[in-house]
């Protein structure tokens, strides 16, 4: 079983060859995205975040910025500073660049502001794309897949047909090596001794419960119910009553298998097997913890019907409900019917998403892919803005 | 082959899932504690949404996946339908001290 990816200098296999702009600042924002529309074949990476934040938040945002960079799909990167933020820009470089790949760096204030900023940088985008497009794919074993899964717009149907689907796709994986990763720490309250008992050793148990606890805890910080935030508002329309109704749909797109380690958000995933990445649900922040683990695919499950993707990991789309699939064509790549009596449609979905995913891997387009659905993504972060 | 029109996850569960919108008065046929019952739609069930196989005293457990998913905030009838008006969750509530 195989698929054909990019092999990267650390060992790393790639399944898209984009060169990234990744802004370190919010103030870089702009300038990141005018150089990724100039030059084909380089995709910006946009967030809010990079200054006057605590050094709690400014770590998080380094590491996830780093482990973004490192991420198989790219192929270079290219960082768009302001030049006065708190985040230490030649540190990300020196970072990323010990993967093996070209990383360049390029200051707004340095330069001389945005004009000569554009300029320059889309001419040493140019550069890398061109080296870039002469890397070929090669074969390579299903063990070198890492793919993450994400449920969005969540419905009844979602933890009926999709999510297990997705699960089913997962446990297929890891039976092949390969690697796992899911996450939505918020949507593991009132399923977490389900996932605790899956838990390969006591210290991932241990941890598991302490994740749930520290996210539960910033939500009642606030003094209120947090439904409505938790489950949404479309959940709710969708037919989900409670927050533990929605886990206990929601853990089901991480497969039955064992469960082998649990990593703080922005981490990087380096072993083989099925592991959480601690992150909260909503899309922006959750896709680019999950981009930074340095998945390659994610599948996304949704109820009501998700538009998302990620600028540089492409995101198979599927969903249980008839009617999203009939009124959203234009997001749903795969449409998963619920069984009839006697029916095991799940088993034979789970086959159908792993080959779709090697499908992907070896250069078939997802939806959001081709229509660029997923400029606005951010970090995640714990503390105030200051 | 006729079409589900709800579905018990669980044989624990005391609330079904609606496959179909369903009517107000609409007769549903559900296995129960391995009995077949007709449970009788007390209102209209959305697609995706819940309704009640048993009586549930207020301050119960509602069971789905066989699971509890919160507490009930009203007595909920047989065929009730169940949602945010009569099911409450019990985590993540910063409004309980």
């Amino acid at each position: 079983m195989s698929f054909l990816g990019f092999p990267r200098p650390d060992g790393q296999v790639g399944i898209r060859n984009h060169i990234a702009i990744i802004s370190t600042v919010i103030c870089a924002n702009d300038v990141t995205l005018k150089i990724a529309q100039q030059v084909e074949g380089a995709v910006a990476f946009l967030h809010d975040q990079g200054c006057c934040q605590t050094p709690i938040d400014l770590n998080q945002v380094t590491k996830t910025l780093v482990n973004l960079g490192k991420n198989p799909n790219l192929a270079g990167v290219l960082l768009v500073s302001l030049g006065c933020e708190s985040v230490l820009v030649e540190e990300i470089r020196e970072r990323i660049a010990a993967s093996g790949k070209p990383v360049k760096t390029l200051s707004i204030q340095q330069i001389g502001g945005m004009l000569p900023a554009v300029a320059e940088g889309s001419r040493i985008t140019q550069e890398m794309v061109i080296k870039a497009s002469t890397i070929r794919r090669e074969t390579f074993d299903d063990s070198h897949l890492i793919i993450g899964v994400k449920c969005g717009a969540s419905d009844t149907t979602s933890g009926l047909i999709s999510n297990p689907a997705a699960g089913a796709a997962f446990d297929l994986l890891y039976d092949h090596g390969g690697t796992c990763v899911f996450g939505e720490t918020t949507e593991f309250l009132g399923a977490e001794h389900i996932l605790m008992r899956r838990a390969a050793t006591p210290q991932v148990k241990k941890k598991i419960g302490e994740i749930v606890t520290r996210m539960e805890q910033r939500a009642k910080m606030m003094g209120v119910d947090m439904r409505g935030g938790q489950p949404t508002t479309g959940n709710i329309k969708g037919g989900l009553t409670t927050i533990e109704e929605k886990s206990l749909g929601a853990i089901v797109k991480g497969g039955t298998k064992s469960i082998q380690g649990v990593y703080e958000y922005g981490d990087k995933v380096t072993k083989k097997g099925l592991y959480i990445v601690d992150s909260p649900g909503r899309e922006p922040e959750f896709l680019t913890g999950i981009a930074a683990a340095g998945v390659q695919i994610i599948i996304f499950s949704t109820g009501i019907g998700a538009p998302q993707g990620f600028p540089f990991v492409p995101v198979l789309k599927i969903t249980g409900n008839p009617k999203t699939e009939k009124y959203l064509p234009d997001h749903i790549d795969k449409f998963i019917k619920l069984p009839e009596e006697g029916e095991n449609t799940i088993a034979q979905a789970g086959e159908e998403i792993y080959q779709e995913i090697k499908a992907i891997a070896s250069g078939k387009k997802t939806k959001a892919e081709v229509l660029g659905y997923g400029q606005f993504s951010n970090i995640f972060t714990v503390g105030p803005v200051i | 082959m006729i079409k589900k029109r709800a579905i018990v996850i669980n044989s624990k569960d005391n609330v079904a899932t609606a496959l179909d919108d369903l009517k107000a008065g609409q007769v549903i046929q559900e296995e129960v504690d391995s009995l077949k019952k007709n449970i009788k739609l007390n209102q209209d069930i959305p697609f995706g949404h819940k309704f009640s196989l048993k009586e549930i005293p207020s301050a119960s457990p509602v069971i789905k996946y066989g699971e509890v998913i919160g507490t009930a905030s009203e007595l909920i009838k047989v065929g009730d339908y169940v949602h945010v008006h009569n099911l409450k969750s019990n985590r993540g509530r910063g409004d309980i001290k």
